[in-house]
């Protein structure tokens, strides 16, 4: 059980996915035009790396080394493809908003990675906690990432105004170039305070975490 | 004529996949720190974007329409791309060697680059013709190439400069991209 918890709550801080691990960046730069996109996008990722994790960790061990990332990319397109046809039948705006980026899920190196990384080396109750803190903490970067720009960039809050009348939109933080330096400062934010944390423990100051193309780990493995 | 060459145009620059569609981030800022690596990639992206987008299409027109499975199309198409990365792969390592010691390492990385899934996808969602989508599918890939080319001598240049602790590396790279799609966004006024 405590084990468990562990692995749950090393998705909600440590190892925070698009922050600390700088995994599946183009669904967090894509959909958090506003807080409800971002919220959305994310419980779509929860459902299908819950779901990946249990089932790449219960067949893990009669599927040969050759063929498993083969595998767990019908894995993850099978659930894709539920939650597509899940999202048209009960959320049909929200699946015309999020557009493409439900079918990319499938490619999202969060689902690949944490197949490769965890699931495919441990039980199923943990590779379960390990989806869930991990879909978890993206859904909730996702969203406080779209709360931002949805705040400054048309003055709402999930669609509630909250700036007051005179407020005027800052139109750039909706646009592509504003996500990319949103999430950029963002990230540094990130870097600093995990610095300040240590220089008051009396640490030496860590260099930032090095985002490698190969950092998801499936390159490693097919090597 | 014309229309191929505002496609074209409107490709690369108006709609560029990375910096105005947001596809293909995570090699773009994972392989954007020296200049030779960042070519490699941006060719391999160009090359398997094109021909994996013929195929899908070839696939969704003549085997998924045909059978009424619309709804597979996202399964069918990444095991086209998948299978289609490890031919690639084999042909290369097989036929032209110095071809794959350039662009080798960097094949298994498309498989999950999501801009050549979206390139596929992006085709469908327009209906474009066999001919278009493949000139799309080309353009849209030196998009790709032309922008991560451009971020890595910017990168390149950053090293030398003095940077703020907490923006090293992937924070700066990323405000970098935003300021380079800030002008990408002046050619959207170009062609409408």
């Amino acid at each position: 059980m405590i084990k468990m918890w562990k692995e749950f709550s090393k998705g909600l801080w440590k190892e925070l996915p698009p922050f600390r691990l700088v995994l599946g960046l183009c669904p967090v730069l894509a959909v958090t035009k506003t807080a409800d996109g971002g919220l959305g996008m994310g419980l779509a990722v929860v459902f299908v790396l819950t779901l990946s994790n249990l089932l790449v960790s219960l067949v893990r061990k009669i599927v040969p080394p050759k063929v498993r990332i083969a595998c767990y990319i019908v894995i993850a397109a099978s659930l894709v493809v539920a939650v597509e046809l899940l999202m048209q039948a009960f959320a049909y705006t929200l699946y015309q908003k999020l557009g493409i980026f439900v079918s990319l899920i499938v490619v999202n190196c969060i689902i690949l990675g944490r197949a490769e990384a965890f699931a495919s080396k441990n039980p199923p109750h943990l590779s379960v906690a390990d989806g869930l803190g991990m879909g978890l903490g993206f859904t909730l970067s996702l969203t406080f990432l779209g709360a931002l720009r949805e705040i400054f960039g048309y003055g709402t809050l999930f669609g509630v105004p909250v700036m007051g009348t005179s407020f005027k939109p800052f139109s750039f933080m909706i646009e592509a170039p504003g996500a990319f330096v949103c999430l950029g400062m963002l990230l540094g934010a990130m870097n600093y305070f995990t610095n300040l944390q240590r220089r008051r423990k009396g640490l030496a100051p860590r260099g930032n975490p090095a985002h490698e193309c190969g950092s998801c780990g499936l390159c490693q493995g097919g090597k | 004529m014309q229309e191929y060459l505002l496609l074209v145009l409107a490709a690369i620059f108006v709609n560029n996949i990375v910096l105005a569609q947001y596809l293909g981030n995570c090699p773009f800022i994972g392989t954007s720190k020296s200049l030779g690596v960042a070519g490699g990639m941006g060719a391999a992206v160009v090359f398997v974007a094109t021909l994996s987008t013929a195929i899908t299409w070839a696939v969704q027109e003549f085997l998924l329409i045909p059978a009424g499975l619309e709804y597979l199309q996202t399964i069918a198409f990444i095991l086209v791309i998948a299978s289609l990365v490890q031919f690639v792969e084999m042909f290369l390592k097989r036929m032209l060697p110095p071809l794959y010691r350039s662009l080798g390492i960097f094949l298994p990385l498309i498989t999950t680059n999501c801009a050549v899934l979206g390139i596929a996808l992006i085709v469908q969602r327009n209906e474009y013709d066999f001919f278009k989508a493949v000139i799309f599918a080309f353009a849209s890939g030196l998009g790709f190439a032309l922008a991560l080319v451009v971020l890595s001598g910017i990168r390149e240049r950053l090293d030398l400069v003095r940077v703020p602790r907490s923006l090293k590396g992937t924070p700066i790279a990323l405000v970098m991209a935003g300021l380079m799609s800030l002008a990408f966004f002046a050619f959207k006024g170009m062609i409408s």
